[in-house]
């Protein structure tokens, strides 16, 4: 049986982790509001972006001249898979529920007899991708000094890529990252960028889109805007991103909160029924001491 | 007078305007434009400028550093890299504007030293520049 001293000291420090989880999952909870809040602020753009893109693309994608970046390079041998993870744990699943999609990803590239390349964005993917495919890691994108995610970060994650695929290092490009279902729920996902895929929103108003004129010519509107959309998307991905992990941290704090409290509670039940027994122990003492009398 | 059309100027990371306007003055990238209601339907890309809009509130003008505008039958839609309200328009920031533009210019030379993506960056300086002294501020156009 353990000694009182020591349940005590286990209580207390079990009682300290229960405030810094708390404190963790409040953190999180403020954090979470304003990751959404930037969430929701970019949602307009991004729309707004696709479905002009998506009306560029139809009208332009089919000819030969089609840029690159939208009718890929003609060939799928080198698959580029951006994870998109945490810069820091205590999340739950949150992590290696991107990693996991990642790998079996990565798996199904290599059976095919693809090459698969990794770039990680945030720290604790490359922890976790670096035991398997540690050959395979081609780069890393820290984002551990940045406070607020702003469009520059996602600007500076596109221009690497771009100048990656503009030297020819792989045809395909896909982004996996966490959607934002709720904040008990967030969802990994896998989303190519590398060549340009735009669902084009279709059975909205007449059906029949508007003619534009064009300025410069739709070629050349169209190969300036699609590194921005690559960057745009790449946006999107890190403000879900930011806005799932805080979810995933809060409701993992939450959990552990509850588990310390019940833990406390156990101990302190153990640590009585201790104490209780030394009493009973020292009084059987005196009284069979007294008896021998 | 003109008749109102709605418009829009959202950045990517949040929405400025979404009002009315009765015309929109944009700095596209082969020429200033306005744009009134009935504009027949266009997409064009934007060179860093002012955007002027003339709204029921009165003229309002922003900054913006690149992007694109969409006008179609409903109203506009300006979708900008970058922009700020004239007012928030510091030295400091058409400073980060301009050196950004200069290091991009710079490094545009070392990488591939083609005329294409040189002559690019070099114009976007240019209007970067531009940008800056036609809205009164002095940009320090550094050496080229």
């Amino acid at each position: 049986m353990p000694n009182l001293k020591d349940l005590k000291n286990r209580i207390a420090s079990v009682k300290s982790t229960r405030k810094i989880t708390k404190a963790m999952q409040m953190v999180a909870a403020a954090k979470l509001r304003r990751a959404q809040d930037a969430a929701e602020a970019a949602r307009p753009y991004a729309e707004r972006f696709n479905a002009v893109m998506a009306q560029l693309a139809g009208s332009v994608g089919g000819s030969d001249s089609a840029p690159k970046l939208l009718s890929g390079t003609g060939k799928d041998d080198v698959h580029l898979l951006v994870v998109m993870t945490a810069e820091r744990g205590l999340c739950g699943g949150f992590n290696s529920s991107i990693v996991k999609l990642a790998k079996s990803h990565a798996e199904k590239l290599r059976a095919a007899g693809k090459t698969v390349k990794i770039l990680t964005v945030g720290k604790k993917g490359r922890e976790q991708l670096r035991r398997d495919y540690s050959d395979l890691l081609i780069g890393h994108v820290d984002l551990s000094e940045v406070k607020t995610l702003g469009y520059a970060n996602a600007q500076d994650i596109a221009k690497d890529l771009l100048s990656r695929f503009d030297a020819g290092e792989f045809d395909v490009a896909t982004i996996f990252f966490n959607r934002f279902q709720s904040v008990i729920s967030q969802i990994p996902t896998a989303q190519q960028v590398i060549p340009a895929k735009f669902e084009a929103e279709e059975g909205e108003g007449d059906g029949a889109s508007t003619l534009y004129d064009y300025e410069p010519s739709e070629e050349e509107i169209l190969a300036d805007l699609l590194p921005r959309g690559v960057a745009t998307q790449i946006f999107a991905a890190l403000l879900e991103n930011g806005a799932s992990e805080q979810g995933a941290r809060m409701s993992a704090m939450d959990n552990a909160t509850r588990n310390a409290g019940d833990m406390i509670d156990r101990l302190t039940i153990e640590y009585n029924r201790s104490r209780q027994a030394v009493i009973t122990n020292e009084l059987i003492e005196i009284i069979s001491g007294a008896e021998a009398l | 007078m003109a008749d109102n059309m709605k418009f829009d100027l959202v950045s990517p990371e949040r929405s400025l305007v979404s009002g009315e306007a009765s015309a929109v003055q944009i700095p596209g990238a082969d020429g200033d434009l306005t744009v009134m209601q009935g504009h027949s339907p266009l997409i064009t890309t934007l060179r860093p400028g002012v955007l002027t809009v003339e709204g029921p509130d009165g003229t309002t003008q922003y900054a913006v550093s690149g992007g694109f505008a969409e006008i179609s039958a409903e109203g506009v839609s300006v979708l900008a890299e970058r922009a700020l309200p004239r007012d928030e328009m510091t030295q400091e920031v058409i400073e980060g504007w301009v050196t950004e533009a200069h290091e991009a210019h710079k490094k545009a030379r070392e990488f591939n030293n083609e005329p294409g993506p040189v002559d690019d960056a070099a114009k976007l300086l240019s209007d970067m520049v531009a940008l800056g002294t036609h809205i009164g501020l002095d940009p320090k156009q550094p050496n080229l």
